[in-house]
């Protein structure tokens, strides 16, 4: 590399200094001349390629002009930008461009930067024949196609295939005839389009372009839209957003160059946010009907709640919902409540929740659906390395030459993630993938290992195997950094790859090869999902994945990790922020005197000195007749909870419920009071997402009616049990937040709000955080990484004559968790509007049912109607079912068993039936 | 979908379910029976990316058509995604991409080509009448340049070809159901064996020249790139050789230039004469394989060379270099190097950016020396009788041989084998026969479709590279196309404008656009000349290639040369 080195050539008769990566247009740029460009877009992940010929300069010696977007200077060199035959070149480009488009006055997008140039440069007008205009493609909810307005200068092929890796977009055809083409020339909306909505991000000229902000005949609808820069609501990755607003609305979304997205977006963080103002949205206190009573199946139309349900004002419904509490305080004790906090909500919110249970409840019964997701990672890392969180960015794969995913489908669980990850290949990266779905990233992969559901020990078992008594493992890393190797070496003697390929369904030799070009790449990585953590297996699964990353040495260094994605926006921070019943903030145990005291000290109050519940165990305890009331804050058990029927149960059975909600959810209907509360584009807070990025949610929306926000709720709540809160917003919070976690040490709510990102741990207020931790030992006691074997104990339900299918359940691209967000977000329904059971094609014809017929799922918890979807990557046996959709719940037929250590349960593989629905 | 039977009341949930739930993952689905299929139709094929030309050949040879359900099949079997078949399948014209409602098409075509010297010899008038006759039973497309141009005008009846073609003569073809292309005789490997072929190239494999001392030879000869760039030959094995390995070697044998026909003339008589050159410039280059990349409307020749290099091979001569025969598939643009390499790397043909040169970044982003046929075609005459031999032809101040594929109104048409720097009065009158009776000489192409167009006052021009430059036009392939007073130098530039439009990739705007435009412009009776500059002086200083940099020639020259044509209204 030699990088460093500049030369000098002459730029418009002047010495320039240039770096040899530098491009004429780049310096030049640099000089404060922008040359026009189309087809360049100088953003991360955008290559230039020089096609639309709006940058030409003119290079002395040299017989054609050149491309200065991607032309690089030579020492020497005389380039002019401004020589006349350069600008003719150049407007005339335009000129034979905008001869082809509609009009501006007519424009898809008249501030488009095809028309900002063409303004700029005026080249002359109405000498030019004109073509046939194409057809507009309506097809997609989301998405308009104008190829009228097309100057194939393909940033939405790069787009779409570079930068998202989605591949379906492409240039069809040939010279004049080329066209943008989506598959096979497919309407966007029959395509295998996933709407990233990259391609109209990046359309230099309204070709492409949002539905919102166009009318019917694909006129621009010119609104002033305000911007407001936040952070995506939805899944873990935490991608940067533009909002923009007109009028109290979100018209449209952008992608900002966040650490973890680079402008990138997925379907639901771009077109995913007018569930905020849907009809069910609910703008007033609601308290339950006294004549009505609870019972599991209740059903409470979300539009119209009054059959259960009755307007309050905000003291009457806040001093209901207090009373409850403190009446249950009284009769049966602070073992009587629980609270549920949200990883959709803040880290601000999720702290008052849980000083709320712990100091105004006085239980540790506090918890969030972290434990239905990671809840064994978290366990088996804090346990092997002393940290829950990720030891490295998912980013890191860029640095990776070995990248394995493992149990995760991040094209639809982790989008954004899933581009680094198909991006690293492109770039000639082993990607290894390892899951019984061939998921979409399988077309990727390097390695495909398609192994039998349920049999993750047996597979990882054989990979340390292979690398231990192959002698491939890191002596140094492992004499240094680890401590129960020997034990480990012993145990893992019996999981040869050629006994173990019987189990899994994976050949030996694979097994072997795969174990090699992890253990032997200067630099490997392991990425897991809910495959690995939601089994009764789940805490081994990532024990095994510990095992793996360490005794190769692949952890703490550039390129290496362990890295489990995490599910929900917010999961991370809200576990930080103490949403755990074992633990006060920053993983601090709850059963430790000194800390305890610190705590209580802080809060001035004492506190529960016993672990509490956790999710499963609180509704339990509802059943058991311990705990009579709840506060849910932002969650959704009567959904998300496995044998869902049993829960609900749960929560009619309860004396008394609090819930916390933008709408009537399927936990709501069981509720005593229903308080109206903020969405994310209506307040501010912070959120932490995979990597560790600390990351400042930014308010664009006035609340609606009267809803609140959650904080204010929160702490009206805490002032009504005697607390002395007087919190004056989420900046408050977060300053107590801070001063009690050490992770946030140099993080402060000022430097958050100019940086808008912010990775933890970090060492001083003025440096960037620390994005790769670990490469000098682990904040265990010894300092050591502790290698625990693990053992293969089956599933806890496997098929059988009576239920001989194996369910698995999970998410989908569109939806998010139960469904409240995404299903009232009109693109998001429009794409997947009902429940799917995915089945594959052959497994559907052995069982004579046409794909789209309703059928029924019988487990020994329940049963479902619902449609079949016949999908090629479902592995023969088994049924996938998405768990987001209420009117087949695929948590009715899960199996609540739970992993002994994370608590976790086994929504991964139950047994299971299907039945035809018969002729009526 | 779903029978009603099955419909049951929509149990209430939070969404508006507006629309029907896909019974499938989003797009187009994979039909396992396709897939199954198509295993056994590729047999055991590596599924690697470059290869995805070569299968869609063999698909659409069998079927007669690419059927959209077994594309889908291609790409899931060569884990491509839709779109990156879809776009190179659609890009080359010899593809027939059938989607699920449309019908099939017939299963012979019938290709007329319309070039130049074939219009010039009816072939508009003959696509008329054959598609009058044939259709719907048989299909009549009109296509480029198929390098018959000495027996224009040509058709291409499935593959076979038929020159000075008629009406009758493709009736009675299609008769006999005579589709497959007409061997000629060529000199096969044991006669060129007997004539001490290869020795040359055993001499190199065995230690006896230096790859050095063949750089340093061909150095001194005037040998150069005889595809139309023109750049020396020895020089450009050195650079090549200079890179670091591994490297590679593509043959250009998409002789796609309008009037051009040398490259085939000899490779359907004397293959051997061209693969000895091809294997000694791979050994001196220590190329690892030597793509040959031939154009789909040479299927003869693509006959000879499966069965010649087999011949080769067992003879025990390849030393160790994989020879693949790459199959173009109607595409002229695939004739510019860098967008031959796309399409050996199995992409759409697009012209790369320069720099980086293919010398250095070529076919997988490898150092590769890329020739033309007729080059590699002189390299064992010139090693055996000395650079000096090569060197003592020429006219006019310039040395060497030349192929001069001429045609158009004279009495010989032909591959005329003449000094490099002849004049078109020279080529004519002692090679070619002079003219046609009852022709004046009226204008000349000097170059084929991109060189521009002459005119008779001119006939006193060396016909070498550098020589017609200050003219506005080059000699290229040495393609010399002879217009006579009956033909129309405007009319002229409309076809070969039309031609440029039809093989543009697409990739930049000035040409993409410009030819579009420069078409329709041509087309009214009344050309407006100065927006024809524009375009075209945009066209030469923007475009990213020369097919681009040189579309307007023609047009240009026409302006220049013609005017009053030019302000005449076109009949």
């Amino acid at each position: 590399m030699q990088n460093h080195l500049t030369f000098t050539f002459e730029l418009d008769g002047r010495e320039v200094e240039a770096h040899p990566d530098e491009t004429i247009w780049e310096i030049a740029n640099r000089q404060d001349n922008q040359l026009p460009h189309l087809c360049y877009l100088p953003k991360p992940g955008y290559r230039a390629d020089g096609n639309c010929r709006a940058c030409m300069v003119e290079i002395e010696g040299e017989r054609v002009l050149a491309a200065s977007c991607i032309r690089k200077p030579a020492p020497g060199m005389k380039v002019l930008t401004g020589s006349e035959r350069a600008e003719s070149a150049r407007k005339l480009v335009f000129e034979m461009l905008a001869a082809d488009q509609p009009s501006k006055e007519i424009a898809h997008d008249p501030d488009s930067r095809f028309w900002q140039w063409t303004d700029y440069l005026q080249p002359l007008t109405d000498r030019m024949p004109t073509r046939k205009s194409p057809e507009p493609d309506p097809s997609h909810p989301a998405m308009r196609v104008y190829l009228d307005a097309c100057i194939h200068c393909n940033l939405c092929v790069r787009a779409c295939r570079e930068v998202q890796v989605n591949d379906v977009i492409g240039m069809a055809y040939r010279g004049h005839h080329s066209k943008i083409v989506f598959d096979f020339d497919d309407p966007m909306g029959n395509s295998t389009c996933v709407a990233c909505g990259e391609c109209v991000q990046a359309c230099p000229t309204g070709a492409l372009v949002e539905s919102t902000l166009v009318d019917r005949n694909g006129i621009n609808r010119q609104l002033q839209l305000d911007e407001v820069e936040s952070v995506c609501p939805y899944c873990g990755v935490g991608c940067q957003i533009t909002y923009q607003i007109n009028d109290n609305k979100i018209h449209a979304v952008q992608g900002r160059d966040g650490p973890a997205n680079k402008n990138r977006l997925c379907v639901k963080g771009r077109f995913g946010f007018d569930y905020v103002s849907h009809r069910h949205r609910l703008t007033k206190p609601l308290i339950r009907r006294s004549d009505v009573e609870k019972n599991a199946d209740i059903e409470v139309n979300p539009s119209d709640p009054s059959s259960h349900f009755r307007e309050a004002e905000w003291d009457e419904a806040l001093d209901f919902a207090a009373k409850g509490f403190r009446e249950i305080l009284e009769q049966v004790g602070s073992a009587g409540l629980a609270g549920f906090g949200s990883a959709k909500g803040s880290n601000e919110e999720a702290y008052l929740v849980q000083k709320l249970v712990r100091t105004g409840f006085g239980t540790n019964n506090v918890d969030h659906c972290t434990r239905l997701c990671h809840a064994s990672s978290v366990a088996a890392l804090l346990e092997g390395i002393g940290s829950g969180a990720v030891t490295a960015p998912f980013t890191a794969c860029e640095e990776s030459d070995v990248i394995i995913v493992i149990g995760a489908n991040p094209t639809e669980n982790h989008p954004v993630a899933a581009t680094f990850f198909k991006q690293a290949k492109q770039q000639g990266k082993d990607l290894i993938v390892m899951d019984p779905r061939g998921t979409s990233l399988s077309r990727h992969a390097t390695h495909m290992l398609q192994f039998k559901p349920g049999t993750d020990v047996a597979l990882l078992n054989a990979l340390l195997h292979v690398i231990i008594d192959e002698d491939i493992y890191d002596h140094e890393y492992v004499s240094r950094f680890t401590e129960g190797f020997e034990n480990l070496k012993r145990h893992i003697k019996q999981f040869a790859p050629e006994e173990m390929s019987e189990i899994c369904g994976i050949d030996a030799d694979i097994l072997r090869l795969v174990a090699r070009k992890f253990a032997t790449a200067q630099r490997g990585i392991i990425f897991w999902g809910m495959g690995i953590s939601q089994h009764t297996h789940g805490t081994d699964n990532a024990r095994c994945l510990i095992a793996l990353a360490t005794i190769t040495g692949q952890v703490g260094r550039p390129g290496t990790g362990l890295h489990p994605l995490r599910g929900q926006n917010n999961v991370q921070g809200a576990s930080d922020a103490g949403l755990i019943p074992m633990m006060f903030p920053d993983y601090q145990a709850v059963d430790s005197e000194n800390i305890r005291s610190r705590f209580e000290d802080a809060w001035g109050t004492s506190l529960d000195p016993a672990k509490g519940l956790t999710v499963v165990e609180i509704m339990d305890a509802v059943h058991a007749g311990q705990i009579h009331g709840m506060y849910v804050m932002g969650e959704n058990p009567a959904m998300s909870d496995p044998d869902v029927h049993h829960a609900r149960e749960a929560l009619a059975k309860l004396q008394h419920l609090v819930v916390q909600d933008l709408f009537m959810t399927e936990t709501a209907f069981h509720a005593d009071v229903v308080l109206p509360a903020s969405a994310w584009p209506e307040k501010n807070g912070t959120v932490t997402n995979t990597n560790r990025q600390v990351q400042m949610g930014r308010m664009a929306l006035e609340l609606p009616g009267d809803a609140r926000q959650d904080w204010w709720i929160i702490q009206e709540i805490a002032r009504r049990l005697g607390l002395n809160w007087n919190y004056s917003g989420p900046a408050d919070v977060y300053v107590e937040m801070a001063s009690l976690m050490p992770s946030l040490d140099n993080i402060s709510w000022d430097r958050l709000y100019a940086e808008s990102a912010v990775t933890y741990p970090c060492d001083a207020p003025d440096v960037a955080g620390k994005e790769i931790v670990f490469g000098d030992g682990f904040p265990t006691e010894t300092g050591r990484a502790k290698l625990v074997p693990a053992s293969i104990i089956p599933p806890d339900e496997v098929p059988d004559e009576e239920y001989p299918m194996v369910l698995t359940t999970g998410r989908q691209l569109e939806h998010w968790h139960t469904g409240a967000m995404t299903r009232r977000a009109t693109v998001l329904d429009e794409i997947e509007p009902e429940a799917v059971a995915s089945i594959s094609p052959n497994q559907l014809k052995e069982l004579g049912i046409q794909p789209g017929e309703m059928i029924s799922i019988l487990t020994r918890r329940g049963k479902i109607d619902i449609k079949t979807r016949s999908d090629a990557a479902i592995p023969g046996g088994v049924v996938f079912i998405p768990f987001c959709y209420a009117e087949a719940a695929a948590n009715m037929l899960t199996n609540p068993a739970l992993d002994p250590t994370g608590k976790i349960p086994e929504f991964k593989y139950c047994a299971a039936r299907i039945e035809r629905i018969p002729v009526v | 979908m779903v029978a009603d039977r099955t419909e049951v009341a929509r149990p209430r949930h939070p969404g508006q379910g507006l629309t029907r739930h896909s019974s499938t993952p989003k797009g187009r689905q994979v039909d396992q029976d396709c897939v199954a299929e198509l295993r056994e139709l590729l047999g055991d094929v590596p599924l690697r990316r470059d290869l995805l030309i070569e299968h869609l050949h063999v698909i659409q040879d069998h079927y007669g058509c690419l059927h959209s359900d077994r594309l889908v099949a291609l790409a899931h079997m060569m884990r491509l995604a839709l779109s990156e078949v879809y776009e190179t399948a659609t890009f080359y014209a010899h593809f027939d991409i059938v989607a699920e409602d449309e019908n099939l098409p017939p299963p012979i075509t019938i290709r007329v080509c319309d070039s130049l010297t074939c219009e010039m010899f009816g072939a508009q008038e003959l696509l008329q009448n054959l598609r009058s006759e044939f259709e719907p039973g048989v299909r009549v497309v009109r296509a480029p340049c198929m390098g018959r141009c000495d027996t224009a005008p040509t058709v291409e009846i499935g593959h076979n070809h038929i020159d000075n073609a008629s009406v009758s003569a493709i009736a009675n073809a299609i008769e006999a159901k005579e589709i497959e292309p007409t061997i000629p005789k060529y000199e096969n490997f044991d006669s060129y064996r007997s004539n001490d072929g290869y020795s040359l190239l055993k001499d190199c494999q065995k230690g006896r020249k230096t790859p050095d001392e063949l750089i340093a030879l061909l150095q001194d000869s005037p040998l150069r790139g005889l595809g139309g760039a023109g750049f020396p030959t020895g020089l450009k094995w050195k650079i090549v050789r200079g890179y670091e390995g591994p490297r590679l070697m593509a043959v250009n044998a998409d002789e796609g230039e309008p009037g051009t026909f040398k490259d085939r003339y000899y490779l359907e008589r004397e293959p051997h004469r061209f693969l000895e050159g091809v294997l000694i410039a791979a050994w001196v280059v220590e190329a690892q394989t030597v793509y040959i990349y031939l154009r789909d409307e040479y299927p003869a020749v693509r006959k000879i060379l499966l069965c010649e290099i087999e011949a080769v091979r067992q003879a025990g001569l390849l030393n160790g270099v994989d020879v693949e025969l790459r199959r173009g598939a109607g595409a002229y643009i695939c004739g510019e190097e860098s967008s031959m390499i796309e399409s050996i790397e199995g992409k759409r043909g697009l012209p790369r950016h320069r720099p980086p040169y293919v010398a250095e970044n070529g076919i997988f982003n490898r150092p590769t020396l890329v020739q033309n046929v007729e080059t590699l075609y002189w390299v064992r005459d010139i090693v055996e009788k000395g650079g000096e031999w090569f060197a003592s032809h020429g006219r006019n101040g310039s040395k060497g041989l030349r192929s001069y594929s001429v045609s158009g109104r004279i009495a010989e048409p032909g591959v005329k084998l003449a000094p490099a720097g002849i004049t078109v009065r020279e080529l004519i009158d002692e090679f070619c026969g002079g003219m046609l009776p009852g022709h004046q000489f009226k204008a000349y192409l000097p170059g084929g479709a991109s060189g521009g167009i002459l005119p008779a006052s001119m006939d006193n021009l060396p016909l070498d590279f550098g020589q017609l430059e200050q003219y506005g036009c080059f000699v290229g392939s040495h393609a010399v196309v002879i217009l006579s007073d009956q033909d129309n130098t405007k009319d002229a530039a409309l076809n070969l404008m039309r031609f440029f439009e039809d093989e543009s990739c697409g990739q930049c705007t000035p040409c993409r656009v410009g030819t579009e435009k420069s078409v329709k412009l041509m087309e009214r009776n009344q050309w407006d000349t100065l927006l024809l500059k524009d375009i075209g002086q945009a066209m030469a200083d923007a475009s990213i290639c020369g097919l681009g940099q040189a579309a307007a020639n023609p047009l240009l020259s026409v302006m220049k040369f013609f005017p009053d044509e030019v302000e005449c209204k076109t009949t």
